[in-house]
């Protein structure tokens, strides 16, 4: 049923198909939409086997997700920025406890100073939480990737949250085509979710118990395998839903003419953008290519390298940074790659919502290839400090 | 060999029972028999919960099990009668210069 609708409504029309047991949220900007739009379907009685929960904060939220996921419950929530950080010490725990709750964040800015606007800091705080991470080019992307979310996070080889990330206002609030996807689709890909073990007064057992030094490292050995089979379960599971869906979204990475010699990697919306930028200067007669990356954790080292073999140049967007350091996916990048040799030249630009003009991205990216940008923050005014 | 270890770290029932915590403070908690009267006021506020009054020469006492007591003291804050006090552990007797 194809539809023009938004950001929000297309993942909270994917989440009711997944059918959740527990939706818990707080509302924040740009998410709030998304729970407004559940908790309608909830108040008109769309949402079978579902319980509505309104918590009082995201700390709140999470922690009883935490509870029904342990219980043995399909859960939703969706947040992003302050919600975010403030979930974060829950979230670290539901990781630990190995509980496949599925978080749609929708990227914001951290404060201070107080931004509703978009950028990726939000996710990047929550990189080793040991939750996978994906992140979207647009609204049929996000919607398709809630069952995805769900089959992968409750696969028991895997057993970890899922964050779907998805770019506040650019997506969320835009008015899309997007596909949305029948009961029936769903129901075929994505099985109801029982686990062998949750909470029950029938056999008591307790989650994310005390480890001493002699027990604790292998549990986090064992996240780190979990994340390691997910890599390959999500190949699988892409593919599975290229066949259902008869959408192709790629595997982690999505890579535009492979051949070239310059490269453009980055994640989330902005990729469409770069689409086109990258189409300008291949008719201008430069050989530039795009790496689409849409799985951030776990982290694709092979199959960048792989694509990225013959690269003479990259050139990463990023849209956080990790301050006294660089871009964070630069950092991740030149990480993958070591032992190999490409020039490697990381734009930090749009944070906090600060627009990024087509026409700014393309004389950044070909002045880049033509050895005359150097690394860095773009797209800022010159100042002076002050002290008022 | 291998162990096996529950994904999640999820504990069936009274595991906790194999984590002998009583080595963990530098204290622990002694009761004078003739002072307590058996209120369980005690019993009631351990945190481990490792104070049982039990039936000792035919007086019903409070009795602090050594193998889990963490040392934190509450036992003796609330003691109504005085009857609880907290004792250094043999091992941490020594001259600090």
């Amino acid at each position: 049923m194809r539809k023009v609708v938004r950001g929000f409504y297309s993942v909270a029309y994917a989440v009711k198909l997944c059918k959740p047991n527990i939706i818990c949220a707080y509302p924040i900007t740009p998410q709030t939409e998304i729970v407004e739009n559940l908790a309608l379907m909830y108040a008109n009685g769309e949402l079978e086997n579902c319980k509505y929960i309104t918590a009082e904060s995201e700390f709140a939220a999470a922690s009883i997700l935490v509870g029904a996921s342990a219980a043995g419950a399909r859960t939703f929530t969706a947040t992003c920025s302050q919600g975010l950080i403030l979930m974060s010490e829950v979230l670290f725990n539901a990781a630990g406890m190995r509980l496949p709750i599925v978080i749609v964040n929708t990227n914001r800015a951290l404060s201070a100073p107080l931004s509703i606007w978009n950028d990726l800091q939000d996710s990047m705080a929550l990189r080793d939480a040991g939750i996978i991470q994906v992140y979207v080019e647009n609204n049929q992307e996000a919607h398709d990737m809630v069952p995805q979310a769900y089959k992968i996070a409750e696969d028991k080889r895997v057993r970890l949250p899922f964050m779907i990330c998805m770019d506040g206002y650019k997506l969320t609030h835009a008015y899309e085509p997007v596909d949305l996807l029948d009961q029936n689709v769903v129901d075929s890909f994505l099985p109801p979710y029982s686990p062998e073990v949750y909470l029950t007064t029938k056999k008591p057992v307790a989650f994310g118990c005390y480890a001493p030094p002699h027990i604790y490292m292998e549990f986090r050995v064992a996240m780190q395998r979990a994340m390691e089979r997910a890599k390959e379960i999500m190949e699988k599971v892409f593919a599975d839903w290229a066949e259902v869906s008869g959408r192709n979204w790629g595997g982690h990475l999505e890579v535009v003419y492979p051949d070239s010699k310059n490269f453009v990697i980055a994640m989330g919306s902005i990729v469409g953008l770069l689409r086109k930028v990258v189409e300008e200067l291949r008719n201008e007669g430069i050989s530039v290519g795009l790496v689409k990356l849409r799985t951030f954790r776990p982290f694709p080292v092979q199959e960048l390298r792989k694509s990225l073999e013959n690269a003479e140049k990259i050139i990463v967007i990023d849209r956080s940074v990790s301050f006294g350091y660089e871009g964070n996916l630069s950092i991740e990048l030149k990480s993958a790659l070591y032992g190999m040799s490409p020039e490697v030249i990381s734009f930090i630009l749009g944070l906090g919502g600060r627009d990024v003009p087509k026409d700014f991205l393309k004389e950044l990216v070909k002045n880049a290839i033509l050895g005359k940008e150097k690394s860095g923050f773009k797209g800022f005014k010159e100042f002076e400090e002050v002290i008022p | 060999m291998k162990i096996r270890l529950n994904i999640g770290a999820i504990s069936e029932p009274l595991q906790s029972e194999q984590f002998k915590t009583g080595d963990w403070g530098t204290e622990w908690s002694f009761v004078d028999r003739e002072k307590c009267t058996a209120c369980r006021v005690c019993e009631q506020f351990c945190p481990d919960g490792c104070i049982e009054v039990k039936e000792i020469e035919g007086k019903e006492v409070a009795v602090v099990d050594h193998n889990y007591c963490k040392g934190c003291g509450v036992c003796a804050s609330v003691c109504r009668y005085g009857a609880i006090k907290m004792e250094l552990k043999e091992l941490f007797k020594v001259d600090v210069c």
